[in-house]
């Protein structure tokens, strides 16, 4: 942790308006050298729209970006020491790729050894060292994007801003690809902000992410802590797929009632000072944390359910139940051969569950 | 017994299968003479001969000697094919003392359109990039002046425009003339390129920007080399525009840099003598012949430049 230390880039309470539209509200982020965050969000949430402040494609209407602690706000974007990729790889048209990597070179005067050393640099680092004769137009979209990852590359710089970079490509050059960002990154050791709505790319990418809604950052944190200690119902309900269950109910004396079914949750790992909450609260349960029992009540809370509806997905299965009068999804090994129509007996344990408040939202 | 039974139950199978699989096949067949063609054949047909047969008249009366034309057959072709009256539009025609038929126009249109078109354009461009591009404070309140300069009627501003010629010295020159020219093309040609430019990709813009490149070097470097279309659709409109325009050059030039369309008028409308109706016809199609030329040449550029520079928001 101690590298982590070092503060990269710095976003100190922007905030952004177009007109009466509050796009960013307050924004702090620390993002640490060498670090990997993800901003995660719907669309609209204005992850894009900081990252292009970050970049300073886009001027923020107060507050101030630091990066390497230089105070960066009313600086032009090629003098933040960023390189970008963008959704659209935006490689210039009737340049050769050659030509894409060397123009941000050239405009800034470099000596023309360096531009063709930090080009084949980049060309090996990305392997398209025989495409670097060839216009974008001949080009596949995989290797696209590897131009544009090289064009952030040869900028020899400290920061890597991605803006959806896999978003255009097909799923499986998507995949390929993120390993490949992954590889980059432990290679490079750059610090890299990296924007997507792809919670696959978020958990599996990032050291910290940062999920965003409405101009306002939901929970910033590891993807473990994302996934298992959402700080609040939205945050709950974006990460996971299936998405996880909640059921609402009455939190009293340790228990949530859930439409009669008395669920205790006295192992529930309370936030601190939580311990006596009572009211009206949901329970959330990750569908991948509900167990299919054989007769044995191994878990601390079990019950008999209807299967409704069964989507088999190859690897594992999704099933569709109710529970206290909820929608109750879970997922199952496919080896069960579920059936709609058959009765079962799940489990699961509340201690890793989530509970929150019913009206504010809030992990209690 | 059993046996004929299956086999007539199997046969009867086998013929219904066939008969699926001699159904409809491929495409289907459409006949060439059908109601819908004869309607779209016919409608195109009327149009181009209502087109095509004024066009039609004027280059057969223009290979007419003028006895020929006096017996008044307008639509028989010639029986006597001559080019003479083609070479006196040109060379020969008087208007007024001068006899140098319309080469002198010719060249005045020349020496009027080319410094209009390219700067017209030059400037128009670089309008378009900057509204497009680089939101700058205002810009909201110069482009809807801007597109209102595009519905005043030139008529308005003919009389201010003369005085202020004539107060910046240049009233019945070709520079003035230019320059009106460039002024009067600015509203369309900005719309033009500022729609062309809003739908090249935002991203390739904030690449540029992100690698340092300038407000010129974008412009030069990464928009220009982009827009070959554009640039097509704005020099023809302007071409054809600045050859085609008669009132700017009948107010604002001196007769010695009358553009050729005056000429023309002044030879066709000339009130002396026998009226040489080849000699008018000649000329006319002489005068025409520059937009015709431009649009022929770049007809599939202006249609692809049409549709990407498309009128939208």
């Amino acid at each position: 942790m101690t590298d982590h230390a070092i503060t990269s880039v710095k976003v100190n309470d922007v905030s952004l308006n177009f007109g009466s539209v509050e796009v960013l509200k307050q924004l702090n982020i620390d993002v640490h050298q060498g670090e990997f965050l993800v901003l995660l969000g719907p669309s609209g949430c204005g992850k894009s729209t900081l990252l292009n402040c970050i970049a300073g494609l886009l001027d923020v209407s107060s507050g101030q970006i630091f990066i390497n602690n230089k105070n960066v706000t009313w600086d032009e974007p090629k003098d933040r020491g960023i390189g970008m990729v963008f959704q659209s790889y935006a490689l210039y048209p009737q340049m050769s790729v050659e030509g894409n990597l060397s123009f941000g070179l050239k405009n800034a005067r470099l000596p023309k050894e360096e531009i063709q050393k930090r080009v084949a640099r980049a060309a090996e680092i990305l392997q398209i060292e025989p495409l670097l004769a060839r216009k974008p137009m001949a080009l596949s979209g995989g290797q696209r994007q590897r131009v544009a990852i090289g064009r952030a590359l040869v900028r020899d710089v400290d920061v890597f801003l991605f803006d959806e970079p896999l978003s255009n490509l097909d799923a499986k050059l998507r995949s390929d690809l993120r390993v490949e960002i992954k590889r980059l990154h432990q290679r490079l050791k750059n610090t890299m902000i990296y924007v997507t709505h792809d919670q696959i790319e978020a958990m599996t990418l990032a050291d910290r992410i940062a999920i965003m809604k409405e101009g306002i950052i939901q929970q910033l944190d590891t993807p473990h802590a994302i996934y298992n200690k959402p700080v609040n119902l939205f945050v709950a309900g974006f990460i996971g797929s299936p998405s996880m269950n909640f059921l609402e109910g009455e939190l009293t004396n340790g228990a949530v009632d859930v439409g009669g079914t008395s669920v205790s949750v006295g192992r529930y790992g309370f936030e601190p000072g939580n311990e006596n909450w009572s009211g009206r609260a949901v329970l959330g349960v990750r569908p991948e944390h509900v167990i299919v029992l054989n007769g044995v009540d191994t878990q601390p809370f079990s019950f008999d359910a209807t299967i409704e509806i069964v989507e088999p997905m190859g690897a594992d299965t999704i099933a569709w139940t109710t529970l206290g009068g909820h929608s109750f999804t879970f997922r199952a090994d496919s080896e069960l051969n579920l059936e709609e129509g058959q009765k079962i007996r799940l489990g699961f344990d509340p201690a890793r569950a989530s509970l929150f408040d019913a009206v504010s939202g809030e992990r209690i | 017994m059993t046996d004929t039974a299956l086999d007539i139950r199997a046969s009867a199978g086998s013929q219904a299968r066939a008969e699926a699989l001699t159904g409809p096949n491929g495409p289907k067949p459409r006949p060439i003479i059908s109601p819908r063609n004869i309607m779209i054949y016919g409608t195109l047909f009327v149009v181009s001969v209502y087109y095509l047969l004024p066009l039609y008249v004027m280059i057969m009366t223009s290979v007419k000697g003028m006895p020929e034309i006096r017996m008044g057959n307008i639509f028989s072709p010639p029986l006597e094919i001559t080019f003479q009256p083609w070479v006196k539009a040109w060379a020969e025609a008087c208007t007024g003392l001068n006899c140098e038929g319309l080469s002198r126009g010719f060249w005045n249109s020349v020496r009027i359109t080319i410094p209009s078109v390219i700067v017209s354009i030059a400037i128009a461009s670089v309008n378009g990039y900057a509204l497009a591009n680089w939101r700058f404070k205002g810009a909201n309140i110069f482009f809807t002046i801007l597109i209102f300069g595009a519905f005043v009627p030139y008529q308005v501003m003919l009389y201010p425009i003369v005085i202020l010629l004539r107060e910046a010295g240049l009233y019945g020159s070709l520079t003035g003339l230019v320059i009106v020219h460039t002024i009067f093309g600015m509203p369309i040609l900005t719309l033009l390129f500022r729609n062309y430019f809003s739908s090249l990709p935002e991203e390739l813009f904030k690449a540029a920007r992100v690698d340092g490149a300038g407000f010129w070097g974008i412009y030069f470097k990464i928009m220009l080399p982009m827009s070959l279309p554009i640039f097509v659709v704005a020099m023809i409109l302007q071409i054809t525009g600045i050859w085609n325009d008669f009132l700017f050059g009948v107010v604002y030039t001196r007769p010695e840099n009358y553009p050729m369309t005056v000429q023309l008028n002044n030879i066709v409308n000339s009130v002396q003598g026998v009226k040489e109706y080849n000699v008018n016809m000649a000329a006319t199609v002489l005068t025409g012949l520059v937009p015709l030329i431009v649009y022929f040449v770049s007809g599939k550029l202006f249609v692809r430049g049409i549709a990407a520079g498309a009128v939208k928001g």
